[in-house]
């Protein structure tokens, strides 16, 4: 039984109050991170930006360019400023790196922040989550995804790989 | 992605592995690129003004004829992404064509180049060393000959995207030499594959290749009917050689007729857009007031221009087996 999205946003919005009163920043990742920190916004207000990290992946020798990028919009100046990084779920690690490592072409922050929906585990870099709405275990070769219907709700959804 | 056998720029997988020609890529090729140098636009206005996609990837421009603008274009374009450049401008007439091209590019294969970015005067040059190399190294056409100049063409479609979104619905015009013109093809090409329903070249007779009408485009001989109600206007360079032979009386006679002046810019939509590929020859294509004037988007193709050749390096670089 997956917890319900709509739940862990609001877990997660009300552990990212204090700092969005703070003065810190929304930068969500394309394309679940992107949807929670907008959804956020509207609730805590403040600035809000996304990050299409296509030309930040450690794996693009490997499996090329994504067919579909996002610009990236950061509309407002990273530097000095408290980010707080959104995604939907947190696993390898690999994805927050490279959304850290576009970040700092924006400027030098003050300070960085891990916002996530679930977090599962299985780390493959040092990489720590500040908020999470949920943490829990998924075998390998699953895949969590996090769906947006019509009207704006948020669901998880549980996909299992083939083969890997 | 759809698999083609006979068309080199694509590899076992249908993907885009070199760059030599619009013709025969499809609708969704050409919207990846222009989608991805969407993306792309952005990165000139942060504080660092790179991505690390090509980083630790050499990409070797060879210019057999110059170009100072295309090469600084491309290079600009790769260094963004953060690739070493190497810049070789070879001289033809110090060249004997074909072996010699290939001997060029074995040796910089031989110093690990990963890409090559070729202009040539001789059509098909890219072509050549393109069936010539690996599936991991990665041909660009930068203008070959009569034939194509790919990138300027997508960069041209990506500017005319930017200000008339609805492609489906407008009346282009391409004026002036379409004879001598890869930037014509390439620009042709790419506004029919991607949906323009009214492509029309407006030029004198002898400065259009026989059968243009098989391109897919309307010709007109005068600007008075061809520019009449059209959304975009794209000029091309009267190149200087042509106009002292028999083609052409004088540049004087040409821009009385051909010019794009104020007063045939009238003729078009009111918020019609001006474009030319550069380097312009203001008072024979084009008057200086619509250059400079408020319906030109000249400047802004050189700005798309960077961020639409970014595109491309990387979608290929991307596309190995």
């Amino acid at each position: 039984m997956l917890p319900d999205a709509e739940q862990l946003l609001e877990n997660l919005s009300r552990q990212l109050e204090p700092f969005i009163a703070e003065g810190a920043a929304l930068v969500g990742i394309h394309s679940g991170g992107a949807w929670i920190a907008s959804r956020l916004q509207q609730s805590l207000g403040g600035d809000l930006g996304t990050l299409d990290i296509s030309f930040y992946r450690d794996d693009f020798s490997r499996i090329g360019l994504h067919p579909q990028t996002k610009p990236s919009n950061i509309p407002f100046d990273v530097e000095g400023r408290h980010i707080l990084l959104i995604d939907d779920v947190l696993y390898t690690g690999r994805t927050v790196r490279a959304a850290m490592n576009e970040l700092f072409d924006y400027g030098r922050p003050a300070r960085i922040s891990l916002a996530v929906l679930v977090d599962r585990g299985e780390r493959e870099l040092p990489i720590e989550a500040q908020a999470v709405g949920v943490r829990m275990t998924l075998k390998p070769g699953q895949n969590l995804e996090l769906l947006r219907d019509a009207a704006g709700h948020f669901n998880l959804k549980l996909h299992e790989e083939i083969s890997e | 992605m759809r698999k083609s056998v006979n068309n080199p720029q694509l590899n076992k997988h249908g993907e885009l592995t070199h760059l030599l020609s619009i013709e025969g890529l499809s609708a969704p090729i050409l919207k990846q690129i222009l989608e991805t140098a969407a993306s792309f636009v952005g990165v000139a206005e942060r504080e660092v003004k790179k991505v690390p996609l090509l980083r630790g990837k050499t990409v070797c421009n060879i210019f057999f004829e110059n170009s100072t603008r295309t090469r600084t274009t491309f290079e600009i374009a790769a260094k963004r992404l953060s690739a070493d450049v190497i810049n070789l401008n070879v001289g033809t007439s110090s060249q004997s064509k074909g072996e010699t091209i290939l001997d060029t590019v074995d040796n910089l294969i031989a110093m690990h180049a990963d890409m090559f970015v070729v202009r040539h005067a001789q059509s098909g040059a890219a072509h050549l060393i393109a069936r010539h190399v690996g599936s991991d190294i990665h041909v660009i056409n930068a203008g070959d000959g009569r034939h194509a100049h790919p990138t300027q063409g997508l960069l041209d479609v990506f500017t005319v995207r930017h200000y008339k979104p609805d492609m489906h619905n407008l009346r282009v015009a391409v004026v002036g030499d379409v004879l001598h013109s890869r930037v014509a093809r390439s620009e042709i090409h790419a506004l029919t594959t991607l949906g323009v329903p009214e492509v029309r070249v407006i030029a004198p007779k002898t400065l259009l290749p026989q059968e243009v009408e098989k391109l897919g485009v309307q010709v007109y001989h005068d600007m008075a009917s061809g520019l009449k109600d059209v959304d975009v206007i794209m000029m091309l360079r009267l190149q200087n050689e042509r106009m002292n032979g028999a083609l052409l009386p004088s540049a004087q006679e040409y821009f009385k007729t051909y010019g794009l002046t104020q007063d045939k810019l009238a003729l078009a939509k009111p918020d019609a857009i001006v474009m030319h590929p550069g380097p312009m020859n203001r008072g024979v294509e084009i008057d200086s007031t619509v250059a400079d004037g408020a319906q030109s988007v000249i400047l802004p193709q050189v700005t798309y221009g960077i961020a639409v050749r970014m595109a491309v390096m990387s979608i290929l670089a991307g596309n190995t087996e």
